[in-house]
Order: structure tokens, then sequence, then C-alpha cells
């Protein structure tokens, strides 16, 4: 039971987090913000379209963050207190955006409006590609030491220490880390720009998009096929359930896509969704080119962070004591704190339900300046 | 000194961001069911001055919503990077409140926060009207969570300690959800961010009626919110008897402290007022025993007789435990299993805390070494000892003390403030009915002049709950100093600046908007 528990909760965080993916959209779409967007009129409207889904996104890291520590609390204590400074980096990049888009364009802001710009776009290309680079440790591992045994020393209890003074800031000199940040950064810069396609009623400024999308897909494309491959190659490290014994294996994500088969399809449905989303942006009106891409990068996104922890996979490696690696089984919470949440989660389809019925509701048209100049706009 | 020290930085770090996150957090909570108030009677009504009134509050609403979901993020993220340690030895019981605080509240919250704002011409107003009490209810719901798990770490129940994992294992959900102190503590903080959102609409109105602009506007805000106001300050001060009943039962020392007391008697007074005696400290007591045991605890008080014992038992001579008595022990009290026991000297259980502390590590070499009979001795000792784990960490008897003055003013802070918002709600009830609100110049300005004080009262409610719990962050389990993640006290030291350059210019953002918004009035 806590072994079925364990995984099933490992799956929910991993679509916690290819949602998240998805819908750092905001993100991306933020990241055009002094590139295609040039006249006020095209910013204000890119603002206030992105700023009706800020919060979801937001919603969705704080969510994807508690249901961690929820779950797999030695990896929170961990990871978190361990890469001090690239947690610390996110956090400061995220509450930034918190308040930009209510106070950007509010009468006596004091620090103006280009100011609180300047936070979107600093969020919206380092947040996505710092967060991808955190993400990137679920495979590279960290350079940590664990040993709970250390709270039996009362005058130095602490149970886990980075051993270099970088404290998570190596992660990003790690190459596929940095791979991984960037394609995630290009995964929310694509959705963004086909959100502007599919949300915004300004011609001149989905006619940049639209050019802007032969760029950047392909650049993501292209990114995430070699991540693909970097991934596939790399060596991975495997426990045994008998002894818990961690172990390297060459290709370890490779034969976990194999030995699994449904991530390997869920990845194929993917990348074959984001293809076809891309493409049909570029070569018909796009309608349904945001929610297609989407769906893709979450399929995608998810099949790879299930192979990251299942089929016995280390998914925090320490790379100073392979033995005191976190996995599935020796991070978790309590077969019972499991369970109390595994009835909690009953309620997501609920909750996505809403989600679904609140975003239909308020997207049925595209946005346009008519609908921000109403006298009773809320206006960003 | 403790300031220069990672758990000093640490503990100034989390203080300064609970502090400033809630600063928005009870106007946020309060506001949103005034906001619903005014939607309903617009609903009910059809009359569009309820719209606009409604507007110009949720304008308020929305301001204060952004930088409360920006602060809260960086306390999620604190537990971890600064309190890693805790995170593991609570993760299992701490985490399930916060994922489902993820799950339930904030998606109600923000979902729903796109209909309120963005809505108005693109669903029917029921809907609407049914999303602004979606977000109200929301809010709550989000407090709810959290609080069980504050209260859990004041109280800790329905758990145990697992000696293979190191850490504590929730084992009864519905005990750690529904504890009494989790239960008074929601209803106390609930109906403590119904006043601030009263009191702040209410001063807010009365600047306009000092401004002779929006009177129809100002005055029935007023009306809402002060009837809301009083109310909820009833229900507040009812919970906030049962607050210090739980406190007197759970964490004698926190009650110790906000009393000033340290030699007790049978039938306690209260100190309804006093000065503490600078010369009392716990740092004279630590060097000098005899010249602190000569000194009165109070420069100048004025008390009720046995008013203490009463608060806390309900009898007129229950024997209330000071500091003194606490450290030295040796007086009879009820413990959570409903025996009558004699209180063991601190000296005692930090001895008792590292016997447990030691059996946990003997447990484990013996594990480790295929032992069996040297487990089942190890286990026996810890389980025997565990009441006392958290002393293990503690170096000496006076370090169980919390910061006695803070705790003490804090404390009075609140309690005479929270009494003084009666006389203002019943004042603006009063002063309305009769119709002469608008020209009762003192009581606007004293209304206006209330809202500063009511964020003082609250953050006092705080200081006593969380530094009146010192030095554990779960008591008598974990200490903060046990607490701590592995990092440098400079890297704290230098987020702690970066926090504080970064909350200081989001107030002055958020202010400066904030009276700019107020200043153009629900008009534009």
């Amino acid at each position: 039971m806590l072994y079925l528990l364990q995984h099933y909760w490992w799956l929910l965080v991993s679509l916690l987090g290819s949602l998240l993916v998805f819908l750092m959209f905001v993100q991306g779409g933020q990241s055009l913000l002094f590139g295609i967007v040039k006249s006020k009129e095209e910013k204000t409207l890119l603002i206030n379209a992105l700023g009706h889904k800020w919060e979801l996104t937001f919603t969705t890291l704080v969510t994807f963050g508690g249901s961690i520590f929820a779950s797999f609390p030695l990896y929170y204590s961990t990871s978190f207190g361990g890469a001090y400074w690239l947690w610390m980096s996110i956090l400061f990049l995220f509450v930034v955006q918190a308040v930009s888009f209510e106070y950007r364009g509010k009468a006596g802001n004091v620090l103006g409006s280009k100011t609180y710009e300047i936070f979107l776009l600093i969020n919206g290309f380092f947040g996505s590609l710092l967060l991808g680079v955190a993400v990137g440790t679920f495979f590279t591992g960290g350079s940590f030491v664990m040993n709970k045994m250390n709270i039996t020393d009362p005058l130095q209890p602490v149970i886990s220490y980075w051993t270099n003074g970088w404290h998570g800031l190596d992660a990003i000199a790690n190459p596929f880390n940095l791979l991984m940040g960037i394609v995630v950064y290009l995964a929310a810069r694509t959705l963004g720009l086909l959100y502007v396609i599919k949300q915004i009623d300004l011609d001149s400024l989905v006619a940049k998009a639209k050019v802007q999308i032969k760029v950047t897909g392909v650049a993501f494309i292209l990114g995430f096929v070699g991540l693909l491959i970097a991934l596939f190659t790399m060596t991975g490290h495997s426990v045994s359930p008998e002894n818990g014994v961690i172990s390297a294996v060459k290709y370890k994500y490779f034969f976990n896509m194999v030995e699994l088969i449904w991530p390997a399809i869920m990845l194929i449905c993917g990348i074959l969704m984001v293809l076809y989303g891309i493409g049909s942006s570029l070569f018909s009106k796009g309608k349904f080119s945001f929610f297609i891409t989407g769906g893709g990068v979450v399929l995608s996104v998810w099949s790879i962070l299930i192979c990251a922890a299942f089929n016995n996979t280390a998914f925090f490696v320490s790379t100073v004591n392979l033995q005191q690696s976190l996995t599935l089984y020796n991070s978790s919470s309590s077969l019972f704190t499991l369970k109390v949440m595994a009835y909690a989660s009953l309620f997501i389809p609920f909750v996505m339900g809403y989600v679904i019925f609140v975003w239909r509701s308020l997207s049925k048209t595209k946005i346009s300046n008519s609908d921000l100049d109403r006298p009773d706009a809320h206006k960003y | 000194m403790l300031l220069a020290s990672l758990l000093g930085l640490s503990r100034l770090q989390f203080a300064l961001t609970a502090m400033f996150h809630w600063i928005f957090v009870p106007l946020t909570i309060g506001l949103g069911f005034i906001i619903a108030i005014m939607e309903t009677y617009y609903v009910r009504t059809g009359n569009e001055f309820w719209k606009r009134t409604t507007k110009f509050w949720m304008k308020i609403f929305a301001i204060n919503f952004a930088i409360g979901i920006a602060t809260g993020i960086i306390l999620e993220f604190q537990f971890g990077t600064n309190w890693s340690n805790y995170s593991w030895f609570v993760g299992d019981i701490f985490g399930a409140p916060l994922a489902i605080e993820g799950i339930f509240a904030f998606f109600l919250e923000t979902t729903f926060f796109a209909i309120m704002f963005f809505g108005w011409n693109k669903v029917s107003k029921n809907v609407h009207l049914l999303s602004t009490w979606l977000v109200a209810f929301g809010t709550v719901l989000s407090a709810m969570w959290i609080l069980v798990a504050n209260a859990w770490m004041q109280y800790p129940v329905g758990m145990e300690f697992n000696p293979d994992t190191a850490r504590n294992e929730m084992v009864d959900f519905w005990a750690v959800a529904l504890s009494p102190i989790a239960l008074n503590k929601f209803i106390h903080t609930v109906t403590n961010c119904f006043v601030v959102a009263a009191v702040a609409v209410t001063g807010i109105s009365s600047w306009y009626l000092l401004k002779k602009r929006e009177e129809e506007f100002a005055r029935k805000s007023i009306r809402i919110a002060s009837v809301f106001g009083l109310i909820s300050l009833i229900i507040l001060i009812w919970s906030g008897d049962g607050s210090a009943y739980h406190v007197a039962k759970k964490q004698p020392m926190k009650l110790a402290a906000m009393e000033g007391l340290y030699r007790s008697q049978i039938g306690t007074p209260i100190v309804a007022f006093g000065i503490l005696n600078p010369k009392k400290s716990i740092s004279r007591l630590e060097r000098d025993s005899l010249g602190f045991a000569l000194q009165q605890p109070y420069l100048f008080n004025i008390s009720i007789p046995k008013g203490l014992s009463l608060l806390v038992d309900r009898k007129s001579n229950t024997f209330v435990p000071g500091i003194e008595d606490i450290i030295q022990g040796g007086y009879t009290y009820i413990n959570n299993q409903g025996e009558e026991v004699i209180a063991l000297p601190v000296r005692e259980r930090m001895k008792r805390g590292r016997v447990a502390i030691g059996a946990l590590a003997s447990y484990h070499k013996a594990k480790e070494v295929g032992d069996d009979q040297g487990k089942e001795i190890a286990l026996a000792t810890l389980k025997e000892n565990f009441g006392h784990f958290g002393y293990g960490y503690i170096e000496k008897p006076t370090d169980i003390v919390p910061n006695v003055p803070l705790t003490f003013y804090a404390f009075r802070i609140m309690v005479i403030l929270g009494g003084f918002f009666i006389l203002l709600f019943s004042l603006a009830i009063y002063l309305e009915r009769k119709g002469i609100i608008y020209r009762t110049r003192w009581f606007l300005v004293l209304s206006i002049v209330s809202v500063p004080l009511v964020y003082i009262c609250t953050q006092a409610g705080w200081i006593v709950a969380e530094v009146g719990r010192q030095p554990w962050t779960i008591q008598d389990l974990l200490t903060t100093g046990a607490s701590l993640s592995g990092v440098s006290a400079s890297s704290v030291m230098t987020t702690t600046i970066m926090f504080f350059v970064l909350f200081s210019v989001l107030l002055a953002a958020e202010l400066t908007i904030l009276f700019k918004v107020i200043h153009k009035g629900p008009a534009q």
C-alpha cells in the first residue's frame, strides 16, 4: 500500500509540475515585453491578457511546493535547505511578479510602470529558466549529505548540508540543468506566443506573434530534442527495493521509458501534439493551437518527471555520498499521511472542473482595447 | 549576540516575513466578507449604488490580495530554506494541511477572484455574487488549514514518533484538524480579521465624512462595517478567553510570560495593567538568584484578585505556576491524559530529554548491527522519556523562558485595544442611528486613528502567540535551535537584508497606490 501511494503521489506531484510548465505561458508572455511588443497599446493589452491568468500559475507553483512538502518532506528539507540560493533566487523572482500586474497601471504608483514591466520581464525569463534548472536537479542531483541520525546530536542536529559554498547556484553551471532551464523557458515563450494568437484581438500584435512562433517554436523543438538525447544517454541511479542500495545505471532514463512503456507513449503523444499545435498555428488560424501544444507540453513533462523517480530510480542523487540519495521510499511521508492526502486528492477533478469552467467563462471572446476602455473594467 | 547567530537571524527573517504578511492578510479576509455582503445588497435591490460601493472596496481588496499572495509564498519557501530540520521532523503532519490548503483553498480563491474582477459583464449577476462569496470562503478556508498547522505546533496531538524515520508521524488526522486549540485559534484569528477589515472600512469612510465627500457611500459602509465588526469582536473576545484557557493548560510558560508571573500562589491575581520591573529579568536570575528574588516583578500594577485562577480554571483558588515554579517544578497539575501529576524540574526534563535522544541513537546503532534486544531496550527508554525529547536540546533551564517583557506588553496592548474597538463600533452604530455621525468630528478623527491601532493590535496578538512559544517550534518536542537549516549566518543575514529592502519598497508602493485610490474615491 505504501509503495502504491508513494508512486501515486509522485504521479500527482509530477502532474502539478507539468501543469505548472504549461501555465508558465504567463512567464513566456511576459518575456515578450520589450521584444515584439512595441507600442503602449500592445503592451497594455498583452499585460492585461496575461494578468487574467497569472494567479492560476502562481497558485499552481505554491500547490506544487506544498504537495512536495506534504508527500516527500525529506526532499523539501534537503533541497530547499541545501540549494538555498537557487530557491531564494526563484522566490525573489516570483515575489516581484506577484505585485507587478496589480500595481503597474495604478495611479500613485511610485516605482513607475516601467519598473513593474522590468519585474515582469525578469520573472518571465529568469523565473522559468531557474525553475527549469531546479527541475533538472531531479536528474543530476546535488552536492549534499544527509543523515537523519544527526538529530541525535543536540549540539549539531542538522540532518542535511550542502557540501559546497554555492548552495545551489552550482546547479546552474551544470549543462543538463541549464539546458532544462532553457527548454522550459522556450516552452513557456512558445505557449505565451500561442496565447497571444488565441486570446488577443489586435492584428499588429498577433501578426508579430505569428512570425515569432516560427523562431521560438523551432528553437523549442530543437532544444527539447537535445534535452531528450541528453536525458536518454545520461547515467541515472537505481535503488534496490530489497536493501535500498543505490547504484549507477547507464541509460537509466531511457530504460525507464522502455521498461514502463506508458510514459514513452505519453511522451510520443506529447511530442506529436506539440508538433501539431505549433504547426497548426503556422498554417491555419490556430484556434486550438494553444491548448493542443499546452496538452502536449503537459504530457511530455509529466512523462519525463515520472521517469525521474519511477522504476526504482533515485530522484535526488547525492553527488557526494550516493547512498544518501533520495528515493520515493526513503523520502516520503508515512502511509497514514499519504492515505489522508489521497482522499483529499479525490477532489482534484472537481477543482479542475471549476477552474476550466471559469477559464471558459472568461475567455470566450478575445480581449481587445475596447474591453479595457470600458469604465468599469479592472485594468492592469 | 542572538541576532548575529544563525538562529537569531533565521527567527528575525521569519518574524519579519510573517509580520509583513499579516499586514495584508487580515484585511483581505475580512474585506472579502464585507464586499460579499455589499454585493448581496446590490443583487437583491438592483440599486447601482451598491455596485459602485462594492467595486470601490474591491479595488482595496485587490491591492491587498496581490501583496498577500506575494508574501505568503515566502513563508512556504522559508520552511524549507531556513528551517529544513523542522520540515523533515514535522513534514508528515504539517505538510498535509499545507497541501490541502493548496488544493482546496488557494484554487478556490484565485479562480473565482478572476470572475470577481473580470467577470462583471461575462457572467450573470448571481454567478458573480456566488464567486464573490466563494472568494471570501476561500480566504477563510486557506486561513483554517494554516492555523491547524500552527495550532499543532502549539499543542502537538494526533501523532507518534517513528524511531525508524526519526520524525513525528500523523496517526489521527481529525485529532490534528479538530483539536480544541485549532478550533479556538481558527475562530479567534478569523474574527480578528473581520475586526481589522471593519475598522479599516470605518476609518476610510470616516475620512470621506470628514472631507464632506461621498456621504451616502461612507455612512452605509460604516453601518455595515460597524455591525459586522461588533458581532465579530464579541466572538473574538469569547474565543480569546478560550485561548487563554488552553494556553494555561498546554503552555503554562507562555501564560506566565504573558502575566510577568515569576512566583505564584493559590488564587493568582491577574494584572490588568502594569509596568514590569526591568531589574527582575531572566539574565539576572541566571547570575544573581538572591538579587533576583529581592526584586518585585512590577514597578506598578493594577491587579484583579484571583483573576488569573478564574480565567484559567474557572475556580478562584487554582494555583497558576509562575516562571520560577515551572523551572523548579514540584507543583501538581493535570496532564493531557487527565491525571494529576507533579511537575518535574526543567533540569530533570533536560536530563530525560537527553536520555530520549540517546535512546534514539542507541536504537539505530542496534538496528545497524542487528541487535534486536538492544533495539527493544532503546525503544522502551525512548518511549518512556519521549515527552521530554525536546528538552534534550535545551542548554540551561532558563532557556525555556520566552521574552517576558515583549510577551507581557504585547498581550496588554492586544487586550486594551480590543476593548477600545468595542467602544469604537458601539459609538459608530449609535452615532449613525442618530444620524449625526457625519458632523461628529472627534469620532471621525478617532476612527481614522483606529486604523493603525487595529494593525498594532493584531500584530501584538501574533507576538503573544509566537514569541510566547519560544524556545519551541513544536511545544516540548523541537526547539527553534534544532529546527534550523545547515546554511551560514551570513547567507541568512544577506537574505534578511534583501527581504527588508523588498518589503519596505513594496509597502511604500502599496500604500501610495492605496491612498491614491482612497483619495479618488468610489465615484472614479
